[in-house]
């Protein structure tokens, strides 16, 4: 293998890249029936969220305790748009996309020209304002009942069940992933990691923080709402249930445990935090106290989380691999 | 340590992937007849879901000992879903397509039970749900059947129980979870047919400690003889005592969704007097003995309060019902063929429940009537039979 | 017309107290590490809980009342030793992480370890309303009152009096100066959680008897409490109370007068102005740094 092939390999954008499209391509041989699918895209659209909070908690230092409200909101954007207004769903998602982006932007400017973590206390409120709207506003959104949503349709062949919103999600997925990356190595990410090193020295060097914070705050909650709205479709059905304060924090959870600051990480902790509750059925008395104690663990004893962690012991074994032994 | 402890969590993932790929249980479903359940058991609908699995758990233990049905075990598969309908729509495929269930019973809200309509209705297989709004049968769904009376029955009873009283000019205080929601929008499109109008109208969040606003500006609207409170959980015993509290001296009405031990331990003396619909159990010691629910109802109250130790709600009655008229079915269609037991539970007639007596069409899966419904008061600490 | 405003706030002062108690609670752990602690709903829960089930046990009212504000403490205090104290130095982002997994194990273990179902706890001192000029108050509201004026003037006593208090003051300002002049910085983390923690479930146990309790009951409180502290500036302790009192009033007026339907966003809706605003809250110390 040539010298440059290696290191395009190695490098994520390409190598990870490359990785997490053949596992999405393999996986469908080890899922036996559609409940197999439904935890993978359950996963997958968990893991496109991820990705997003990601760059705000990993590269802008800042936590959003409202993310699921955003999910929520591209999500509803979907329903209420396509099925009492008659929308086309690719103009209702977008409409969505463009309403969370919007909102995000008001709200994160203000408040990230602020130093600390007032976007936590935004992010927490403006969180449970969504999930009391969309409970109480029956007449659009169904109430606590939820309501549901059409299928997607694509010149003109309905989008719907798991084996196509299986490759659906997978290709959603791999986007986000790519964006990710890319966003990471260009100047926003360069500047990003300058102000997560220091901020004050990164003020000198002429970056306003401010502004890339927002930037970043605007994207994951776009992404969010986007996957909010493709979650939307595949389920055919929105309910409050999933947009509150605990969808949150379950969010938060998936990409402390998977590794802040790696974008894999995000997918492999969203990965794990959808397929553990399902193989763990008939304890669900201990899930919250095996939630709180992953959240805890981990940023106690591994906080840089699982695929960082893992990556740095891998090395460490290799490099003492090739030494003689002490 | 922190080696250590990767390692462990690595090994524990590879394990469990490994279990997801491969354990995949490949149902032999000609041994057992295969009873799937999703049910609220923790969460905020817990005091639903909870009974409802216990009564499900006694009488197949039960039925069980006496050789099964059709000579073949009954196996129930159960699922947590809490109130969540996504939980629930993973629940619904992991019964139809991995463990191959032969019949549903649950879930135990109307929420989750919408979200998981569409999916059984594709799939076709029978579902007897144990939720209260009437949205799930109405209009009916081929496959989807219920036990519990829908909420719109709740406020008919009420309204018909109002008007005997002579009150005409009544308030609502409404929770807002799916329940209170649900049955306050029912209420309000019957009220005009029993010549009754909703002078206020006024909500509270699931965990709202204090009502004492709402009930204030109740209070204040002139002319008002009595006040309905749809809800469950804490709420309504919170209403209950606040109402007390502020001295209103009209006739307050509870729903369906009280209809547990519980609210009158919350509520206290608070709440003497309140009115409420509920099924015939649990009132199950004071009907006549020639009442046909009779036998059914103290039998049911008796096995599971001495199985459980903790006394019968009717929301455990709904699953028992809801388990009867699956067996009753897949025993006269002498097999577990979906169509034939889906045909078989829709032709059910006559069945005595806890619910009531249950007569099933094309056009009906529910089957029950208002007269299945009791109106209750609460005297004593205890629930006594008002009609 | 009166009486009715004055239920409203009769209504809203009852309620305010206790997030009064849970904001200050949410100042002090603020004051001593600069952490938002998630957990502290869950002391209110603990204490509530605690008390029920000791009861239930046997144990008389007053025996209980002790013994279950004990147990948060502890509990409080391991929450500091246990979780907090090693990740210190990882920054505030992890350590808030930290308080908001703690608040889903702790109301983990209440549910495994008591149960999932509302109690009631009988009122101290009866439940004959108390008529005022055609409003209706419950004997039990002026304990929540009495406990947090109490509490509060305690507080303030240890803050401004006390040399153990002036200590912890004195590490909010500036740690590293407080420890070079002999404070024991660790040691006042360590009992900004007992104190929040005892607080906590001071709110608790005055609570209950009113809104009964559940192993869930410290989400919303907390919550509330949490956005009680930020209006009143976060880490100052007579804006806690005033904080706690103006959302509670807030929430009774709005139902009142406005909406109950929406009554549940206000205190929410008061932390977004808050922080477009005026990010100091009422009395906080101007010392936000705009970038």
């Amino acid at each position: 293998m040539s010298q440059a092939l290696k290191r395009k390999l190695a490098d994520p954008r390409t190598g990870g890249l490359l990785g997490l499209a053949a596992v999405i391509a393999v996986l469908p041989l080890f899922l036996p029936n559609n409940f197999y699918y439904d935890v993978a895209i359950g996963a997958g659209l968990s893991a496109i969220v991820c990705v997003g909070l990601n760059l705000l908690i990993g590269y802008a230092g800042q936590i959003s305790l409202g993310h699921a409200g955003f999910v929520g909101l591209g999500a509803y954007s979907s329903a209420v748009l396509t099925v009492e207004f008659g929308w086309h769903p690719l103009a209702a998602m977008t409409a969505g996309a463009l309403g969370v982006g919007i909102l995000a932007f008001l709200v994160a400017r203000p408040i990230l020209r602020l130093r600390g973590h007032y976007l936590a206390m935004a992010t927490l409120g403006l969180g449970i304002i969504i999930s009391i709207v969309v409970n109480t506003e029956a007449e659009y959104t169904g109430g606590p009942d939820g309501m549901t949503v059409p299928s997607l349709m694509f010149f003109g062949r309905e989008l719907y069940g798991e084996a196509v919103w299986y490759w659906i999600v997978g290709a959603a997925l791999l986007f986000t992933v790519w964006l990710s990356l890319n966003l990471i190595a260009s100047p926003v990410g360069r500047a990003l990691r300058a102000v997560h090193g220091s901020e004050p020295a990164a003020e000198i060097a002429g970056v306003d923080t401010a502004h890339y914070k927002v930037l970043v705050f605007v994207i994951s909650a776009v992404i969010a709402s986007l996957a909010g709205s493709l979650g939307a479709h595949y389920a055919g059905f929105v309910s409050p249930a999933n947009v509150g304060f605990f969808r949150s924090i379950e969010l938060v959870t998936m990409v402390v445990l998977g590794g802040m600051a790696s974008t894999y990480g995000a997918v492999v902790g969203a990965a794990i935090l959808t397929v553990l509750p399902q193989l763990l059925t008939g304890l669900e008395d201990y899930e919250h106290i095996a939630f709180g104690l992953i959240l805890m663990l981990t940023v106690i004893f591994m906080p840089r989380g699982l695929v960082p962690s893992f990556f740095t012991i891998a090395r460490n074994r290799l490099a003492s691999a090739g030494a003689p032994p002490p | 340590m922190t080696r250590h402890f990767i390692k462990r969590t690595l090994a524990i993932l590879l394990t469990a992937a490994a279990a997801l790929a491969f354990g995949a249980p490949g149902a032999p479903a000609s041994e057992t007849i295969r009873i799937g359940t999703f049910l609220s058991v923790t969460g905020p609908a817990s005091f639903l879901g909870d009974p409802e699995l216990k009564t499900l758990r006694m009488y197949i233990e039960s039925i069980n000992k006496d050789g099964g049905v059709l000579g073949r075990k009954l196996e129930l598969v159960h699922y947590d879903v809490q109130h969540l309908a996504d939980k629930a729509k993973t629940a619904i495929k992991r019964l139809i397509e991995d463990d191959k269930v032969d019949v549903i019973i649950g879930p135990s809200t109307t929420g989750t039970t919408m979200a998981t309509i569409p999916l059984v209705e594709r799939a076709g297989i029978p579902m007897i749900s144990l939720a209260g709004a009437v949205v799930i049968i109405n209009p009916v769904k081929k496959w989807v059947f219920k036990t519990p009376h829908t909420d719109r029955m709740a406020c008919a009873k009420i309204f018909g129980d109002m008007k005997k009283r002579g009150f005409t000019r009544i308030g609502m205080i409404s929770g807002t979870g799916g329940f209170g929601k649900s049955m306050r929008g029912q209420c309000k499109g019957l009220a005009a047919d029993f010549g009754i109008s909703v002078l206020a109208d006024e909500t509270y969040g699931p965990k709202d400690s204090d009502m004492t606003p709402q009930l204030t500006k109740i209070k204040n609207t002139k002319g008002l003889q009595a006040v309905l409170n749809p809800g469950f959980g804490q709420g309504p015993a919170i209403v209950t005592k606040n109402f007390r509290q502020l001295g209103m001296g009209m006739s307050l009405y509870q729903s369906h969704g009280v209809a547990s031990k519980k609210y009158i331990e919350l509520a206290g003396a608070a709440a003497e007097g309140v009115r409420l619909p509920a099924a015939a159990l649990l009132v199950a010691d004071q009907l006549a003995d020639n009442d046909p629910q009779k036998v059914v109802v103290v039998g049911y109250k008796k096995a599971f309060e001495k199985r459980w130790g903790s006394a019968v709600s009717t929301f455990g009655g709904h699953a028992y019902d809801g388990l009867q008229l699956a067996i009753s079915a897949i025993a006269r269609a002498g097999s577990t063929d979906k169509e034939k037991v889906r045909a078989e539970i829709e032709k059910t007639s006559g069945y005595i429940g806890t619910g009531g007596i249950v007569h099933m069409s094309p056009d009906d899966h529910l089957g029950l009537s208002l007269s299945a419904f009791r109106m209750l008061e609460i005297k004593n600490g205890e629930w006594t039979l008002v009609d | 017309m009166f009486a009715e405003f004055l239920q409203f706030l009769l209504s809203g002062v009852t309620v305010g107290a206790a997030y009064g108690l849970v904001a200050l609670g949410f100042s002090i752990i603020y004051n001593a590490s600069h952490v938002i602690n998630f957990a502290q709903g869950e002391f209110v829960m603990l204490g509530g809980m605690s008390t029920v089930f000791l009861m239930a046990a046997g144990l008389p009212m007053p025996v209980a009342v002790v013994l279950a504000v004990l147990v948060t403490v502890v509990l409080g205090l391991l929450l500091e030793k246990l979780a907090i104290e090693p990740a210190r130095g990882a920054g505030v982002v992890p350590l808030i992480i930290i308080t908001i997994g703690a608040s889903i194990f702790l109301r983990g273990v209440a549910q495994v370890a008591m149960d999932r179902e509302f109690h009631a706890m009988p009122p101290f001192t009866g439940d004959a309303p108390i008529m005022i000029a055609g409003a209706t108050i419950l004997p039990q509201s002026l304990w929540v009152f009495g406990g947090m004026a109490v509490m509060g003037m305690l507080l303030w006593y240890f803050f401004a009096r006390a040399r153990f208090g002036k200590a912890m003051l004195a590490t909010a300002y500036n740690p590293l100066a407080a420890r070079l002049i002999g404070v024991n910085t660790r040691l006042v983390l360590l009992c900004s959680f007992g104190l929040s923690a005892l607080l906590g479930s001071v709110a608790g146990i005055l609570l209950a008897p009113i809104t009964f309790t559940s192993y869930d009951v410290g989400i919303m409180l907390g919550l509330k409490g949490f956005c009680a502290a930020i209006l009143g500036g976060m880490g100052h302790g007579a804006g806690a109370v005033v904080g706690g009192l103006i959302v509670g009033i807030a929430e009774a007026m709005g139902a009142g007068y406005i909406s109950s339907e929406y009554k549940d966003a206000i205190a929410f809706i008061i932390i977004l102005l808050v922080l477009f605003f005026m990010p100091n809250g009422l009395f906080g110390k101007r010392t936000t740094e705009r970038v």
